[in-house]
């Protein structure tokens, strides 16, 4: 009943009569979240959260500072169990598992989550922690072969890494530490990668690079990200963690309050009451592409 | 692989290959071992050594020596040894349980607990008619009392998290470690104090073929244990979120390592008293040759463990002969000098601090 009463501040964004972003031909629901309560230290952070991610799609999660999109995606990739709520994960034939019957080691198989910072343990070489992603693959007790080292290999080529292998991995900087825990991520060589801002800490080449990497991969994709006008070219569908207008933020849980096509939600009235900035989305000058431009907050007045 | 553009080829830290690594630790501990022998308040030829030892595995008549170094002396040996890879281990499983590189194998009250349990039964003489198992029977008790009362504080604040284990301990360990002392004040015999003193310092003396079969087990299988899932302890050295994303059952891994811990730890203390430092420096030690993964830091750390402790029993009955120092004395005047030599060798890190 609540999450009937909670739909009318899911806008459903102008466009997409569909609120769960679950386009047409995308071939099911890769994960879903159904009526997800999330609490962190006795603290509601979410509350009632409806989504369907998409198979195949690549679902962008916006919002602003302290709104959750952490505690989302903790939840979507089954490391935080909702206080309230279930998290479905579908199965190679594609049909959805309610999470609890999914024991750790085959949700580990079937989705990658990497974290938003992680301390990376000292004394471990760089290839040495990207093999960590193979672990859910591998028996407890095995020795990494030749077959893991090819796969650790192609991983780190991939995130431009390859030569940094036999490195020890405090010897990263911020930016390729990052990359290094993004590769553990895609040597786990899951069908779905949730990802917590996967461009933090890169530099600008490398978040371009890296976002054209992950949408050449085959598979699900979820990922939180600051930069909205990376957001809006990137993804298939975003979502919004926030909070309705006039609610009470530094009080009130906060929930999904948007999910559509990037364009629709990222439009100006969208940007400007969940992100608290005036924008503009602009053709680019040489680019079939739209870009979004933020300025400072517009005067109430004018809109 | 030529992977390597030459320019990075510097910044590959300097490690020592596994395997050789263990034939060499394996030879020198058998060689060790016998060779320990010889040493003694009776000083043996290492010759003599050899040929009592042979003549029992060929089954000839035993010679003069057979009592000394076949029932005093070998079991002592291979106690130190024992006793040496279960600290070693149990220091490295502790310090990926609690996700902290000052942890010690007696983080979780563990050695407080069996002082408590020991001083008990020197002062009071309590337990009195189990002989000579009785103080190891009362450490035992005081070690499995203790571990259950950090599972029981830390369980009911809010589970088995590093901080709060490490937390949990320390402070029950100092509160364990009051109780000890108190029962010592209280105690009217003069020479409970030495004694009790003498107990938590550490001691494989009086080590027998029939004591040394319940620990070396227990070592045994703790060890295989652990290497058995070196997969899952290397993502939960990793750190929580890390293991839980990589399908590591993280808080069935954390009982399981609790538990085993507590009993193995348990059972080293009730055999040779609390002996510090080799739980906490042997596994850096093992990291800094190997690389922190658990399939090369266990067995590393094992026989390392080993390898010192025997060697410090040896120190520990020649250094100032008749007496014998403590080994946890001893452990600690060799072992701090030579890891901070290991230590600056290589700009060692735990955890990632810069």
């Amino acid at each position: 009943m609540r999450r009937r009463q909670k739909a009318a501040p899911v806008a459903p964004v102008a466009g997409t009569g569909d609120t769960t972003g679950n386009g047409a031909g995308t071939g099911g629901v890769a994960l879903r979240l159904r009526g997800v309560t999330a609490r962190l230290g006795g603290r509601e952070i979410l509350r009632d959260v409806d989504l369907d991610v998409p198979n195949g799609r690549r679902v962008g999660v916006v919002g602003v500072n302290g709104a959750g999109k952490s505690t989302l995606l903790r939840v979507l990739a089954g490391v935080l169990h909702p206080s309230a709520g279930d998290l479905s994960i579908a199965d190679a034939e594609g049909t959805l598992q309610d999470s609890h019957d999914v024991s750790s080691r085959e949700r580990a198989r079937r989705l990658a989550f990497v974290p938003q910072e992680e301390v990376v343990a000292a004394e471990l070489l760089v290839g040495e922690m990207v093999a960590l992603g193979r672990v859910p693959q591998t028996r407890p007790w095995a020795r990494g072969g030749a077959g893991e080292r090819a796969t650790v290999l192609a991983a780190l080529d991939a995130v431009g890494l390859g030569d940094r292998v036999d490195s020890p991995c405090d010897q990263l900087s911020g930016g390729e530490r990052r990359r290094a825990v993004l590769a553990r991520g895609l040597a786990q060589q899951c069908p779905v990668m949730v990802l917590d801002e996967p461009t933090n800490h890169l530099d600008v080449a490398w978040q371009l690079r890296l976002l054209e990497l992950l949408a050449e991969r085959p598979g699900t994709l979820v990922a939180s990200i600051h930069d909205l006008d990376l957001a809006l070219r990137f993804f298939d569908t975003l979502v919004v963690v926030g909070w309705p207008p006039g609610a009470d933020r530094a009080r009130e849980p906060a929930g999904v309050v948007a999910v559509g096509r990037p364009v629709d939600v990222l439009d100006r009235h969208h940007v400007h009451t969940h992100f608290g900035v005036g924008s503009v989305q602009v053709p680019h000058p040489h680019l079939d592409q739209p870009h979004l431009l933020i300025h400072p907050r517009e005067d109430t007045s004018s809109s | 692989m030529s992977h390597g553009k030459k320019s990075r080829a510097p910044r590959t830290r300097r490690r020592l290959p596994f395997w050789p690594l263990v034939v060499v630790l394996v030879l020198l501990l058998l060689v060790s071992v016998v060779v320990s022998l010889a040493f003694g308040s009776e000083p043996i030829p290492v010759g003599e050594v050899v040929t009592t030892v042979t003549d029992r595995f060929t089954g000839d008549e035993p010679g003069r020596w057979d009592v000394i170094v076949w029932e005093l002396r070998l079991p002592r040996a291979l106690l130190a040894v024992v006793v040496g890879a279960g600290l070693a281990v149990a220091g490295a499983g502790m310090q990926t349980l609690v996700r902290n590189p000052l942890a010690d194998p007696y983080l979780l009250g563990i050695s407080s607990g069996a002082s408590v349990g020991a001083t008990a039964v020197i002062t009071t003489g309590v337990l009195g008619a189990l002989g000579i198992y009785a103080i190891s029977t009362g450490a035992l008790l005081g070690a499995i009392a203790s571990a259950v009362l950090v599972w029981l504080v830390a369980t009911a604040q809010g589970g088995l998290t590093p901080l709060r284990l490490v937390l949990t301990g320390v402070v029950l360990s100092s509160g364990l470690s009051a109780i000890a002392s108190f029962l010592v004040f209280l105690s009217d015999d003069p020479r409970a104090a030495n004694s009790v003193m003498f107990w938590m310092l550490g001691s494989v003396g009086g080590a027998t073929w029939i004591k040394l079969w319940i620990p070396a087990l227990v070592v045994a299988i703790a060890a295989l244990a652990m290497l058995a899932i070196h997969r899952w302890m290397d993502a939960l050295a990793a750190g929580p979120e890390t293991a839980a994303a990589l399908g590591v059952n993280v808080a069935g891994l954390r009982i399981t390592l609790f538990v085993g811990l507590a009993v193995l730890v348990g059972v080293l203390v009730a055999v040779s008293g609390g002996i510090g430092f080799v739980g906490l420096i042997v596994p850096h030690a093992a990291r800094l040759v190997v690389g922190a993964r658990h399939r090369v830091v266990l067995p590393v750390a094992a026989l390392g463990g080993g390898l010192f402790l025997l060697w410090v029993d040896v120190l520990a009955r020649l250094a100032v002969r008749p007496q014998e120092i403590p080994l946890g004395v001893v452990t600690g005047v060799v072992g701090a000098p030579l890891f901070l030599l290991l230590m600056g060798r290589g700009q060692y890190r735990f955890g990632g601090e810069r």
